[in-house]
């Protein structure tokens, strides 16, 4: 896959139509986009619109334009095969690029140009398949009147026309499609047919990732470019009241300093002068009315809402009644931290201004979004922003902010200097310039009948919102943010309690929180798939048998249950002195199972030795692809349970680089198996299924080790040596 | 005028002596595929080598590199045929691929020193590189098959 190469995106849209060369396919908008589209007035003529996914060249090349972003996930490689798939394209020939912002490239279910919510393959899945097999009708139609042929005599092969012994090359009739009318309707092939469709091929995105080609935001460079490097205030909320930037100007290199609204910029020639310059800043903060904001106070009021029965989530029969009948009441309380996603490519941003005219490089998750708000900034329209999006060096949400925070910071700074800027965080800044997944506490308490089943749930939830005060905020439900309770008021567990009452509190605070990868999952499959460990404890069954009979009427968990039971040797004899726990659980429309080994080590730690998975999520496109984003996700979970903690005291973040926000490291790497199920079921996402289930797994082998109940995460710091 | 050796080739900059090498190599000769991650030699997305030395390069200084012999990642083989480039690609190994230019050369660094690394070998040299995306199973494997590549004479 070595000529796999990215090709400048003005270039390619110039060469378009545009020269006569070549078929140009755009892709169909959903009719629910249109209509939004039609009563918003957007995308008429307001935006910077292509309107196209696909083109084969005159020179036989092909050009995939993704309306998704890559940030490890796969995806780059994933949609190519779906136009592989129907084109019969050479692979050779095909290269690939990110997509401006635009509305042919929002997305078919959540009507905004966004990469998130584990979607982009079940979303795409027909539209991508559909630009391929267009394009090959018309490829086709236009040969077979160059060889005087029907269609129907011709077939496809490695981007040509074949007609008994007479070939032509897709490049030959290219021009000659491109003046065809596309048909109505096209037919796509049938899973019989399908040569990369759940067989998958090698990553295209890997040869240049190996050889330091690869381009990130961090790497965008050109003649007059300045590095900044911003002074954030220390206590959230914080405002700069003044600042003496007399010294930060005497260090060479650095070219400015420009006030903002979010600190101070410093910019220089490279980074190192900036953050030296930054660092020579001498500013007067006014801390505002935070101060006293820390994460014990945080804890104090959550549990005190947690007294109080909140909004319902899930409401049915009389929780409280059938807790008074119930033969025993199981009660918990679970505390899960702030998280921060911690990619390894710190928040960078780069803006140039001319006038009327706007670029930004920057790798973001929601491009059009940023547009509209770097367009707002300097009074241009989206048309006149353009946006660049090079490879995200690891996304996991904080890439998808609905405020555009880095990017209206970066536009802010262009805009205040005149000069173009690249924006570079510093770990720290990363660290601690806020948005985390939200801290959660749960209160549960469930009553059992004779045998130990559920049969009434009280459970109460307590956290920030992600959505309030954001443009998603319609999505809230009669108070209900569903991202806060996901997992919990659609769990297949409550289905056959009779007396459930699920309630959300949603405290306001000044902490900005963001989805983080699976997003309410990560917190509300810990829980039920901890308690319900408890419930098997308390009814002295068996983990696996005690799930399978709850999960009697959801015949995909069971199946995966028992699949990822099977291949770990669930109840076989271990080694000695290893342990296993297990959890499944469904999110982003897949669902997955893990048995996690664990042994305590002499010092009292816990070591994970095997990580064995299971996932249901329909078709699996790229299975390799699958398989590569559980053991993702698996390390990520991990990291989570053992060390992720975002701590605050004094209205500042306590922690500040990888020292004191630890990540999983190879010595800790767990033996990974995964097992993806061949299925018929409904197609579901990958890139964060795996995520929910590997700390309840671990958690539940550490139960299983010591008795000893984590509910509240990290473990990482505790000592579980035996007395 | 500081003076480097960086893949073979000869560079020359005006930058004071206690300028992180990173920043030269990434900011002043425009060489972006070694990374920055942390700055404070805890991810490893920076590694280089420094007289053949596995290096952080975030924390070394031009006072220290100056006159040395570096490779960066886009030295480790003209036309990406090394045998850990060529196991990477095997096994699929980057993901978001943002930290694999430092996993890289602290591998090459073992696998020069080590031919035959072991499960505690890999985790004593890789220990200090942090992947965010878990690729740690398979560039355990990929290291496995270089080293198997390296013995049967292909390039390293």
């Amino acid at each position: 896959m070595k000529n796999v190469n990215v090709m400048n995106r003005r270039k390619f849209l110039a060469s378009g139509a545009a020269l006569g060369g070549g078929l140009l396919i755009s892709f169909a908008l959903p009719a629910s986009v249109k209509k939004r589209m039609a009563a918003t007035g957007e995308g008429t003529g307001t935006y910077f619109a292509p309107n196209a996914f696909l083109r084969v060249g005159v020179d036989d090349s092909i050009n995939i334009i993704l309306s998704h972003v890559e940030m490890g996930q796969g995806i780059w490689t994933t949609l190519s095969m779906l136009i592989a798939e129907e084109l019969d394209a050479d692979w050779k020939n095909i290269s690939i690029e990110h997509s401006p912002a635009g509305p042919s490239y929002i997305h078919t279910a959540y009507g905004i140009q966004i990469t998130g919510g584990s979607s982009s393959t079940w979303s795409e899945f027909d539209r991508y398949r559909t630009a391929g097999a267009t394009a090959r009708v018309l490829l086709v139609q236009a040969a077979a009147e160059r060889m005087n042929v029907r269609p129907e005599d011709c077939h496809t092969e490695n981007g040509m026309v074949i007609s008994g012994n007479q070939k032509v090359a897709y490049g030959d009739v290219a021009t000659a499609a491109a003046a065809l009318p596309p048909p109505a309707k096209v037919a796509l092939r049938s899973p019989a047919q399908w040569k990369y469709i759940g067989k998958g091929i090698k990553r295209l995105d890997a040869p240049a990732k190996v050889n330091g080609t690869a381009k990130y935001g961090m790497d965008v460079q050109f003649p007059g470019l300045l590095t900044a490097v911003v002074a954030h205030a220390p206590v959230i909320g914080g405002k700069v009241l003044s600042f003496d930037a007399t010294a930060a100007k005497a260090v060479a290199g650095v070219r400015d300093v420009v006030e903002i609204p979010t600190g101070v910029a410093v910019l220089a020639d490279h980074f190192w002068a900036a953050k030296k310059g930054r660092d020579a800043l001498d500013i007067k903060w006014d801390n505002g009315p935070h101060t006293g904001l820390s994460s014990a106070a945080q804890l104090a009021s959550y549990k005190e809402l947690a007294g109080t029965k909140g909004l319902p989530a899930l409401s049915k029969g009389d929780a409280e009644k059938g807790l008074a009948g119930a033969a025993a009441v199981i009660e918990a309380e679970y505390f899960l931290p702030y998280l921060a996603h911690a990619p390894m490519e710190p928040i960078n941003c780069t803006v140039k201004i001319s006038d009327g005219h706007c670029d930004i490089w920057t790798g973001t998750q929601m491009p059009g979004i940023d547009q509209a708000a770097a367009a707002k900034i300097l009074g241009l329209t989206p048309a006149q922003v353009n946006m660049e999006t090079p490879y995200l060096g690891g996304g996991f949400g904080r890439r998808a902010t609905p405020s555009s925070d880095f990017v209206v910071e970066a536009v802010h700074i262009a805009k205040a200097s005149g000069k173009p800027i690249k924006m570079v965080w510093t770990r720290e800044d990363d660290m601690r310039a806020a948005y985390y997944r939200p801290a959660f506490l749960h209160r549960m308490r469930i009553g059992v009948n004779k045998a130990g089943y559920p049969v009434a749930w009280q459970q109460t939830i307590v956290g920030q919102s992600i959505m309030a005060g954001t443009m998603m905020e319609a999505g809230i439900k009669n108070g209900i943010d569903d991202s806060s309770v996901e997992g919990v008021n659609d769990s297949p567990y409550l289905a056959s309690v009779a007396d459930a009452y699920v309630g959300l509190h949603s405290p306001k605070l000044p902490v900005t929180v963001l989805w983080f990868r699976s997003v309410g999952h990560t917190h509300t499959g810990f829980v039920m798939e901890t308690i319900i460990d408890d419930l098997a404890h308390h009814a002295k069954k068996d983990p696996v048998a005690f799930r399978r009979t709850l999960l009697q009427n959801s015949p995909r968990h069971r199946a995966v249950l028992d699949l990822v039971a099977e291949k770990a040797n669930w109840g076989k004899p271990l080694p000695k002195g290893h342990f296993q726990g297990i959890a499944v659980h469904e999110s982003f429309r897949s669902i997955v199972g893990q048995v996690a080994e664990v042994s305590i080590d002499p010092s009292g730690q816990v070591v994970v030795h095997k990580v064995t998975c299971a996932i249901d999520c329909g078709l699996a496109v790229n299975p390799d692809g699958v398989v590569a984003q559980m053991e993702s996700a698996i390390i990520f979970g991990l990291t989570m349970a053992k060390y992720g903690e975002i701590t605050i005291e004094d209205g500042r973040v306590q922690q500040s680089n990888f020292y004191d926000y630890r990540i999983a490291r190879m010595n800790e790497a767990p033996a990974i198996d995964v097992h993806v199920m061949p299925s018929a079921g409904e197609m579901g996402g990958a890139g964060e299924p795996g995520v929910p289930p590997t700390a309840p797994a671990i958690v539940n082998a550490i139960f299983a080790a010591t008795g000893k109940r984590i509910r509240t995460l990290p473990f990482g710091n505790q000592n579980f040596k035996q007395a | 005028m500081e003076k480097f050796t960086i893949n073979n080739r000869s560079y020359e900059a005006d930058v004071p002596q206690d300028m992180p090498l990173l920043w030269v190599l990434r900011d002043v000769f425009g060489l972006t595929g070694t990374k920055y991650g942390c700055g404070v030699a805890q991810c490893g997305a920076c590694t280089i080598h420094l007289d053949g030395e596995a290096v952080r390069s975030c924390v070394t200084t031009v006072a220290r590199a100056s006159g040395k012999s570096i490779t960066t990642v886009e030295g480790l083989s003209a036309d990406t045929t090394h045998a850990l480039q060529r196991a990477w690609l095997t096994e699929d190994v980057p993901q978001c691929g943002y930290c694999q230019s430092g996993q890289l050369m602290s591998a090459a660094e073992l696998l020069r020193e080590n031919p035959s690394p072991t499960d505690k070998d890999i985790d004593d040299a890789m220990s200090g590189n942090i992947c965010r995306c878990g690729t740690y199973p398979r560039i355990r494997k990929a290291i496995h098959l270089a080293a198997k590549l390296q013995k049967e004479g292909g390039k390293s």
